[in-house]
């Protein structure tokens, strides 16, 4: 079946740990979400994923291809990869930014051939940004820039999508709109592991947990199963108190009082 | 026909115009024709020298040194995301600089003419073997500029200390005239000499366009773009440092060129970082031979140095447009 394999990877950075024997999957289709607290290794695990951080062990393996195996290029059109915070460094404009998106699928000579004209077009309309496309991304909201960064990483067209925090700093309709587009990526039969640290959001988004805690896999399941009192009071230190609204589970934490 | 080719060819069309200015004024008078006849050597037999062996050479040196600091500034700024960049900011100049002052220190002028562009080539490839060294160990964009302003501060106090120790003011004049620049005097020789170094390093800066845009969106994102980035920093640094080098050997430091033609260009044609490149060779070669121009206007007492009117005219220009564009860039 063709997946995202990751088997029994460790990284050392500047000679500590950073993780150790993580073996994970991610199909084509479905939504994982990368939970775990700060530093327990979630964007260095991308990172790795990525090719962007050399592995100390284990591998990592793309449709049956290990990625070692392939060139950059064919590893951009393979993963596309939204970066934390995604600074944009000129005036450019919406649409040159999204049409970046295309590059792994151009010749370093080649220009933007009808074919990725309607590529472009498609990801802006799945991404509400049409109305932008002339505007300079300097000038857009954060929630606007979200989008536009998101557009791209759509018009790669790549099977495999890693989203690192794609819903920090987004007020609540936003990170609603973000999260909606990224399901409807999977539903594409794309597979996507997104960082996040909103629970709710994650229980109700992703078909997988991926937990994750000072470098070590504690799971990969269900959002209910992994996201279960005992494992956010052992990760989080925190206690959970949830509810069901029209089906879909709500986790709000409290500080777990440790009677000192 | 779009917008940027348009665009490009107005710019050419300038620079054409620009250059047959260029031939035509000078010391002696001599008209329109009389310059395209003796572009083929078919003029009188003074005239045909004067083009051909004086103001040819220069005219076409300015034209060279001009795109190679404009392109390099361009590539520099994008690839260290940076628009404060420029050839200077590699620490080449100055290196190259201090191989000049050596030169003249050591009177090699006297000697062989060729000595001077000669030191100053050779100062410029030690510090472009420095700057290959750090960019093959995968440093970020700071470190590279870091590194640069060390060593261009180093190469500064050893131009310092050469000036200091002088055997005579005369020489301290020379130093200091040699680093004002300039294009006078200079021989298809020296074009000839300038020319295969600034061809490699244009040769190693070749379809990085795509690169430079992939880089507007972070280093990180850019390589999983399927550009090798280490790749693309290694090639601009060196690419650019060989030819300003050769540029500042040619006819010493030529400042604001490389740092306000890239500015210009977005202004007039496009901000994509990848599509900045060539506009900003022709408008170099452009400013370059205007600057060029502008020397000749007759003063009394010294003529103007290059170097003293590019900046004269680069600094207010490169105000203007940080002025302009302050909303747009942030």
């Amino acid at each position: 079946m063709k997946c995202l394999r990751v088997d029994n990877l460790s990284l050392e950075l500047g000679g500590s740990l950073i993780l150790s024997g993580i073996s994970a999957t991610l199909n084509r289709g479905e939504m994982v979400g990368l939970i775990g607290p700060n530093g327990a290794g979630k964007s260095s695990l991308l990172r790795s994923i990525l090719g962007l951080v050399k592995i100390n062990n284990g591998s990592i393996i793309v449709d049956d291809t290990d990625i070692n195996a392939l060139s950059l290029k064919q590893r951009a059109r393979k993963m596309a990869y939204a970066a934390q915070g995604a600074p944009v460094y000129w005036p450019l404009t919406v649409e040159h930014i999204i049409g970046l998106g295309r590059m792994p699928h151009l010749n370093p000579w080649q220009k933007i051939r009808p074919s990725d004209r309607d590529i472009i077009n498609d990801a802006m309309i799945k991404t509400d940004c049409t109305h932008l496309k002339g505007r300079s991304v300097m000038t857009l909201s954060g929630g606007e820039r979200a989008r536009v960064l998101l557009a791209r990483v759509l018009a790669t067209k790549a099977p495999y999508v890693m989203a690192d925090e794609p819903v920090a700093a987004l007020d609540p309709a936003h990170q609603l709109g973000v999260m909606n587009i990224l399901k409807e990526l999977a539903s594409s039969d794309c597979g996507v592991l997104v960082v996040m640290h909103d629970l709710s959001l994650a229980a109700r988004y992703c078909d997988r947990i991926i937990l994750l805690n000072e470098g070590k896999m504690i799971g990969q399941d269900k959002p209910d199963i992994m996201l279960n009192d005992d494992n956010l009071a052992d990760v989080f230190s925190v206690r959970a108190s949830r509810w069901k609204d029209q089906g879909e589970d709500f986790i709000i934490t409290r500080q777990i009082e440790t009677g000192i | 026909m779009n917008k940027y080719l348009f665009r490009n060819i107005l710019l050419v069309l300038a620079l054409i115009v620009v250059s047959i200015a260029s031939l035509l004024i000078g010391r002696t008078e001599i008209d329109v024709i009389t310059v395209l006849k003796a572009l083929f050597g078919v003029a009188d037999e003074p005239i045909n020298l004067i083009i051909q062996e004086l103001r040819l050479p220069r005219v076409l040196l300015g034209i060279l040194i001009g795109a190679a600091l404009g392109i390099s500034g361009a590539a520099l700024q994008g690839v260290l995301r940076n628009p404060l960049a420029d050839p200077g900011v590699i620490g080449v100049s100055a290196s190259a600089a201090l191989g000049a002052v050596i030169a003249i220190h050591l009177g090699l002028q006297l000697i062989w003419s060729l000595f001077i562009p000669l030191f100053a080539m050779g100062g410029a490839l030690v510090a472009t073997f420095i700057l290959l060294y750090v960019s093959m160990r995968e440093s970020s964009v700071l470190t590279l500029i870091l590194v640069g302003i060390g060593i261009s501060s180093l190469a500064m106090a050893g131009v310092s200390l050469v000036m200091n120790i002088a055997p005579s003011p005369m020489s301290i004049r020379d130093m200091i005239m040699w680093m004002l620049g300039s294009l006078e005097n200079r021989t298809m020789t020296d074009l000839m000499l300038a020319t295969p170094f600034i061809l490699f390093g244009w040769i190693m800066m070749i379809n990085v366009g795509q690169g430079l845009n992939a880089l507007s969106v972070g280093e990180e994102t850019a390589q999983t773009m399927g550009i090798n980035v280490t790749m693309l920093k290694l090639r601009i640094v060196v690419g650019s440092a060989i030819s300003v080098g050769a540029a500042v050997a040619a006819c010493g430091s030529i400042g604001f060129i490389g740092l306000v033609v890239p500015h210009m260009v977005r202004g007039m044609i496009t901000n994509n970082p990848g599509d900045v490149l060539l506009p900003s060779a022709i408008m170099g070669g452009l400013l370059l031979t205007l600057a060029d121009l502008a020397t000749r206007i007759p003063t009394s007492g010294a003529t103007l140095q290059l170097g003293v009117v590019t900046s004269l005219i680069g600094a207010p220009a490169f105000l203007f447009i940080v002025y302009n564009t302050r909303k747009s860039m942030r």
